[in-house]
């Protein structure tokens, strides 16, 4: 581990709970991490498993009721937010932490020019004239390689594309200078084409700015390109946590296996019919009814008897690679 | 090549745009602007392209559920293109389709059962008890449950509900089935199964796939050729294998470049395209690529390239090279 000063954030043990009509759940249960400056924290997971609730508990921004931050701290820059009140927390929400969101459409005011959202955002929390604050505004646009961008600046969002309206949101997130800032599916509304430009622009900015990165995929060649560091979760949990090398050369958590197995790839020349996948069988359980033990257990091939009857612990194996599997051990024979 | 069951000819569809008071026309969508392509029997065609470049009109104009401008389509021979309502009836068994979100197709008040079996009813094949054996059937074929045929649409979760859509195509037994993104709406490990069900269900019944998909490395798993399309055009089509390994286009090329791979020791993610893709109402002459191609002579933006055939069945509509597009210089 670092030297201390250099974390941005610290998360321990954060648990949210939504109350729902068919019951409690847990959608973030008892997950930790840490985020260095600079450094890019990805966190993945299929629908549900509770990677998008870790972010907006971090915002601040669970709907409430039915969810609620139950446990845990969120250590900003030595702040622990979940202590704050809503207005302390709203000077440092868009400020010192930041976000954006997977489509750039439903977070952008339809009625406002682009130029004046950023405005808001940055008189918010600066002292600036509405002059500076529209140059600020301008300088933005530029930094995120919009062409034109004093023109843009006083265009609606609907006359830019989802590319642009993307461009756009992350200069709004960056334009306080954040030491947080969190990407939730950042480029899955975007074509192939338009991600790759949007990733390599976020991660310039990363190294430019020096902020520390949240970003949160369900896709694990994202993950690959972007990530020094990976979170895996399943079903609110946290299963897995490793840099990116040693998680794709050899995951720990059956589900990371499976899920690595199943991704499409272009296959291996010469391969002319089509080609099964391997895949995992069953469905992500409901939060509501969660098995005893391991939440994954029911679809593993490799679940034995202690499985199902007690949650694995999550264990250091050591470079700071931890898994919680009762057979993370033997992995690589019996796999 | 194998025996054909679909050939398009020359497919067009334009959509007129029309603003102000009196409606007038103020300009052309090319949605789809000539394109011909055939399917083999047995044969999974792929078709690839980012969002507006018209594959989704090229799979509901293979239907007929829009009607094309222009072109030809023949099924199993049979020129479908002009048909009557009801002439066009007994071909529909002949192709099915199952849609990207089956949340949306899907009536939520009707039982999955009644979902499936509709299709037989609908076309006097099965009434009463055999209706109720052969959907129980159908059920089993696409790994569900006959039990769950009572359940409601909302009953089911995504994945479950693609296999839902996937029985209701497979009740008339089609030659044809067009899936237009079927698995980009799942979770990564319920995308496998559903990818692995439809190869399964090809083996075994022999049928065809028109597959369209933006995701270039499901569309390398299930296809057995593979087309990409670029603002209404195809600007390359050849076997997988020769694709994947050898792309001449230099949008093909972009877009390969562009799909993040899951291995961080791979070469980093380099964006080969700039800007975003133009308009199909007014999309660039010549070839529509040369706005955003790293190649583009002062040729391109005049003339139109054509599919030409770089050898092996390969074609690509690009001018470099006499035509014959840019040899891969990526690996």
């Amino acid at each position: 581990m670092a030297d201390k000063s250099d974390l941005v954030l610290e998360v321990k043990g954060l648990k949210t709970v939504f109350f729902t009509n068919s019951g409690l759940f847990q959608a973030v249960d008892d997950v930790s991490f840490t985020v260095k400056r600079g450094e890019t924290l990805a966190i993945v997971g299929e629908s549900g498993c509770g990677k998008s609730v870790t972010a907006l508990s971090l915002m601040r921004l669970v709907p409430d009721p039915p969810g609620r931050i139950v446990g845990g701290s969120v250590m900003l820059e030595g702040t622990d937010l979940l202590a704050l009140d809503e207005t302390e927390m709203r000077a440092v929400r868009g400020n010192r932490i930041s976000m954006i969101f997977q489509e750039p459409m439903t977070s952008l005011n339809p009625v406002m020019r682009i130029g004046d959202q950023i405005v808001e955002a940055v008189r918010l929390h600066r002292k600036m004239s509405k002059r500076e604050a529209q140059d600020v505004a301008v300088e933005m646009l530029r930094l995120v390689r919009i062409p034109e961008p004093a023109r843009r600046a006083r265009e609606y969002p609907h006359q830019l594309s989802g590319g642009m309206r993307q461009r756009a949101m992350i200069a709004m997130a960056l334009a306080c200078r954040p030491a947080l800032l969190i990407a939730d599916e950042p480029t899955t509304a975007l074509d192939v084409t338009i991600q790759a430009q949007i990733l390599a622009l976020i991660l310039d900015l990363q190294k430019e700015l020096g902020t520390g990165l949240v970003l949160i995929t369900h896709d694990l060649g994202v993950v690959a390109q972007t990530a020094q560091r990976v979170i895996v979760m399943y079903a609110g949990r946290k299963v897995e946590e490793a840099s990116v090398e040693a998680l794709f050369a050899a995951p720990k958590h059956p589900y990371t296996r499976g899920l690595m197995a199943s991704i499409p790839t272009v296959p291996a020349p010469g391969v002319v019919a089509p080609a099964r996948l391997n895949e995992i069988p069953g469905t992500v359980p409901s939060l509501v009814r969660l098995p005893k033990g391991c939440a994954f257990a029911p679809r593993c091939k490799l679940a034995i008897k202690r499985c199902e009857a007690e949650y694995p612990p999550l264990i250091d194996w050591g470079g700071g690679h931890l898994a919680a599997c009762w057979r993370a051990a033997e992995i690589a024979e019996v796999a | 090549m194998t025996e054909v069951l679909l050939e398009v000819t020359d497919l067009k569809k334009h959509y007129p745009v029309r603003a102000g008071v009196l409606r007038r026309q103020i300009g052309t969508v090319h949605a789809v602007d000539g394109v011909s392509f055939s399917v083999g029997v047995g044969e999974t065609l792929g078709l690839v392209g980012e969002s507006g470049c018209g594959k989704s009109t090229v799979a509901r104009s293979v239907l007929r559920l829009v009607e094309p401008t222009s072109g030809q389509i023949r099924l199993e021979g049979e020129d479908i293109t002009h048909l009557s309502k009801s002439a066009l009836r007994p071909h529909r068994r002949s192709m099915q389709i199952v849609f990207q979100d089956p949340f949306a197709s899907l009536n939520p008040r009707m039982t999955a059962g009644d979902i499936v079996g509709e299709p037989l009813f609908v076309h006097g094949l099965a009434t009463g008890k055999a209706l109720e054996a052969r959907t129980a059937q159908l059920f089993e074929q696409v790994g569900l449950r006959p039990d769950q045929m009572r359940s409601f649409p909302h009953q089911f979760s995504g994945g479950q509900r693609q296999r839902i859509c996937i029985a209701r195509a497979l009740a008339l037994g089609p030659r044809l089935i067009v899936c237009d993104e079927p698995v980009s709406a799942l979770d990564v490990s319920i995308q496998a199964q559903v990818i692995n069900l439809l190869i399964d269900l090809q083996r075994e019944h022999g049928f065809s796939y028109l597959f369209i998909a933006h995701d270039l490395a499901v569309v390398a798993h299930i296809s057995h050729r593979v087309a990409v399309m670029y603002l209404g055009r195809i600007v390359e089509i050849s076997d997988k294998d020769e694709l994947f390994r050898n792309p001449r286009h230099p949008y093909t090329q972009a877009l390969l470049a562009s799909v993040p791979v899951a291995n961080p020791l791979a070469k980093k993610l380099v964006p080969l395209v700039d800007g975003d893709v133009p308009s199909p109402v007014n999309p660039p002459p010549g070839c529509a690529f040369h706005t955003r191609c790293r190649f583009a002579m002062e040729r391109c933006r005049i003339e139109r390239p054509v599919l030409v055939d770089a050898g092996d069945g390969h074609r690509v509509a690009c001018l470099l090279n006499e035509g014959t597009g840019r040899p891969n210089a990526m690996s």
